[in-house]
């Protein structure tokens, strides 16, 4: 009788993981003549529970060094603020600690310890569609949290 | 149970480990003093399987208990979400859908137990020789059972699980004067709704349970005091200690149930109906098993006679029920010398499994009911084969809505369309289906535009007969429609 209880306490551990969900940035036309970083909206759909979850996640289009069209988190990898563009500077500047990040998200400055997150990204019917994660914070090395 | 007391050059200094443990916490918590009084307890006559009943329950009991809260794990006692939980942890839930099934059988089997061990105390005469605050404890204890198995019928928020509890609320207006008071009280207003489930979550799981642990205290006390009756007749044998032959066949007993109850939710889960819709003029509801004979009772008593019928002469049984032990003081235990008492007894008895068998025979002998049942029937079962479909949470609606404006203004004018057209009342918010009507999420990929319109405009004769209407709109309106039912998703 302790099998079944525990096996339904531990269901969210058993569980399989849920695949990977791909979401919709934009199509390739519109993104493809960007030339600065370019925040999008993507929606993710999670599931919590019982429950879906649907929502808004801020992203940054950008071309990298081939000129391929790439996908930043905004997620800051020092303490999670949400890190702008400012285009005045050049530069992506976190307003909670003035971390520095280049236009393709390398780490300019400030105390992150790493470079902006790269997203796995791929295009579809061409629609440019995103893999959203979090990664672990604080760390020098990248590690996917969920 | 004897310990050796400790002293200079005892024995006990070199006893086993396990030996010191129990004599450390004996000196602080009387442990020895406890098991004395817990398992030294005589039994006239020795030990007997006959007298396995009332662990049982207790065990049962701590079994519902124990379910019951690893089940409040995943439970949210609310109309919006309750169904969607109970869905989740039946189709879901690792080992969900096996302790669910536990729990609702376990009820059955308290049922069960109960009546053997009430006719068996009735029968034993058990409740005379000063007992009588010991079977009033008991006679409460019936009733507060019976009160978890009516409440907790509600909790999944099925079709069945509402109506059931409609009907058996309403019986509250028969009361004289405060009826319908009484019914808004329980109901938390004047219909069933989300108040009605929060009150019956409150008294299923909070005040019915504390009371039976309460009165299960007193029942205990009471008999320990009272004493075990015995056998009916002089003992052949000498009084036996409860322990250890006792203890063994009330744990027999205990694995026996257990192993029945794991079985049974092994082999034949319980299932799970559509979510509960109050729209549904067609359902007809049927309560569990144990009270069928009080459902085909009440068939029978109509306009002025009903509140004879419903509660003169049900409470006149309860009260001769309960007071039995004040009214019959003789000390005669034997019940062939009983005849009159024993006689009443199995009458009611009798009269309770035949009204039981007739609610069933009338389901089977009337056509109508026997359609609607057997179509109840296949719901049931066309739920359960369904996959978990998760229920989109309140703040993503506004998201999703606000995206799909935004991203395809035709289909968020169809949206507009769909609510207009009460099309949500059946198909659910978002399209997510109801027990009116199914799901409409996912339809792009079964049907072609041209075939949506196709079916809107004359929808086939299952559809009709489900209720669905034709849809008589202009061709950008239905476009519109279209286009929204296209992006459920």
């Amino acid at each position: 009788m302790c099998v079944p209880l525990i096996r339904l306490v531990l269901h969210p551990l058993l569980r399989s993981t849920t695949p990977v969900a791909w979401c919709d940035v934009g199509t390739v036309d519109e993104l493809v003549s960007i030339n600065t970083p370019t925040r999008k909206i993507v929606l993710m759909e999670q599931r919590d529970g019982w429950r879906k979850v649907v929502s808004e996640k801020a992203i940054y289009v950008i071309k990298d060094a081939g000129g391929q069209l790439a996908v930043l988190s905004s997620v800051c990898p020092h303490l999670g603020c949400s890190v702008p563009w400012v285009a005045e500077k050049n530069e992506f500047v976190c307003p909670c600690h003035i971390g520095r990040f280049a236009s393709d998200g390398k780490l300019l400055g400030g105390p992150p310890p790493r470079g902006m997150d790269h997203l796995e990204s791929r295009v579809e019917n061409g629609v440019l569609q995103v893999h959203y994660q979090y990664f672990r914070q604080l760390v020098s090395f990248k590690e996917v949290i969920g | 149970m004897e310990i050796e007391k400790p002293g200079p050059g005892n024995k006990a200094e070199r006893a086993p480990s396990h030996a010191k443990i129990f004599r450390w916490l004996d000196r602080r918590a009387g442990l020895n003093e406890l098991l004395h009084t817990a398992l030294d307890e005589p039994i006239p006559g020795g030990a007997r399987l006959a007298y396995v009943c009332g662990s049982g329950l207790l065990f049962l009991f701590l079994s519902q208990v124990i379910t019951g809260v690893f089940l409040a794990l995943y439970y949210v006692p609310s109309a919006d979400h309750a169904h969607t939980t109970v869905a989740y942890i039946t189709k879901e839930v690792t080992g969900g859908s096996f302790l669910r099934t536990v729990h609702a059988y376990g009820s059955s089997a308290i049922i069960i137990v109960l009546l053997l061990h009430t006719t068996q105390t009735f029968f034993y005469g058990a409740y005379k020789g000063r007992r009588e605050l010991l079977w009033l404890a008991g006679c409460i204890l019936f009733a507060l059972m019976l009160g978890m198995a009516f409440t907790g019928y509600l909790l999944p928020w099925d079709q069945k699980a509402y109506f059931a509890t409609t009907v058996g609320t309403n019986i509250l207006s028969e009361v004289p004067l405060v009826g319908n008071a009484l019914k808004r009280l329980l109901r938390g207003g004047t219909e069933m709704g989300t108040l009605t489930l929060s009150r019956f979550f409150v008294l299923h799981v909070f005040l019915i349970p504390a009371c039976i642990f309460a009165f299960v205290a007193i029942h205990v006390y009471l008999f320990r005091r009272a004493g075990a009756a015995g056998p009916i007749e002089a003992p052949k044998r000498p009084a036996e200690t409860f322990y250890p032959r006792q203890v063994v066949l009330d744990l027999f007993f205990a694995i026996v149930i257990i192993g029945c109850l794991g079985v049974l939710a092994h082999y034949a889960p319980t299932d799970l109906g559509p979510k509960a819709n109050p729209a549904d003029t067609q359902y007809l509801p049927r309560p569990e098993w144990y009270y069928l004979p009080v459902f085909q009772w009440l068939k029978y008593w109509r306009g002025s006679l009903a509140v004879v019928g419903i509660l003169v002469i049900p409470g006149i049984i309860a009260l001769i029920f309960l007071l039995l032990p004040f009214l019959d003081r003789r000390p005669e235990r034997r019940p062939w010398k009983r005849p009159l008492a024993v006689t009443t007894y199995a009458a009611i008895f009798v009269g309770l499994g035949i009204l039981g068998g007739l609610s069933r025979h009338d389901d089977l002998r009337d056509p109508v009911t026997a359609v609607q049942t057997a179509r109840q029937h296949e719901d049931v079962k066309a739920f359960m084969k369904e996959p978990f479909e998760p229920e989109l949470s309140g703040s993503s609606v506004g998201i999703v809505n606000a995206t799909l404006a935004s991203a395809n203004p035709l289909a968020a004018k169809g949206k507009e369309i769909f609510e207009q057209l009460s099309c949500n009342a059946c198909h659910g918010e978002g399209g997510f289906g109801s027990a009116a009507a199914p799901k409409l999420t996912g339809v792009s990929g079964k049907f072609s535009s041209e075939k949506l319109e196709t079916l809107l405009r004359h929808p086939s004769v299952g559809m009709t007969q489900g209720g669905m209407q034709p849809v008589d709109l202009k061709d950008e309106e239905l476009k519109a429609l279209i286009a929204y039912v296209e992006n459920l998703k």
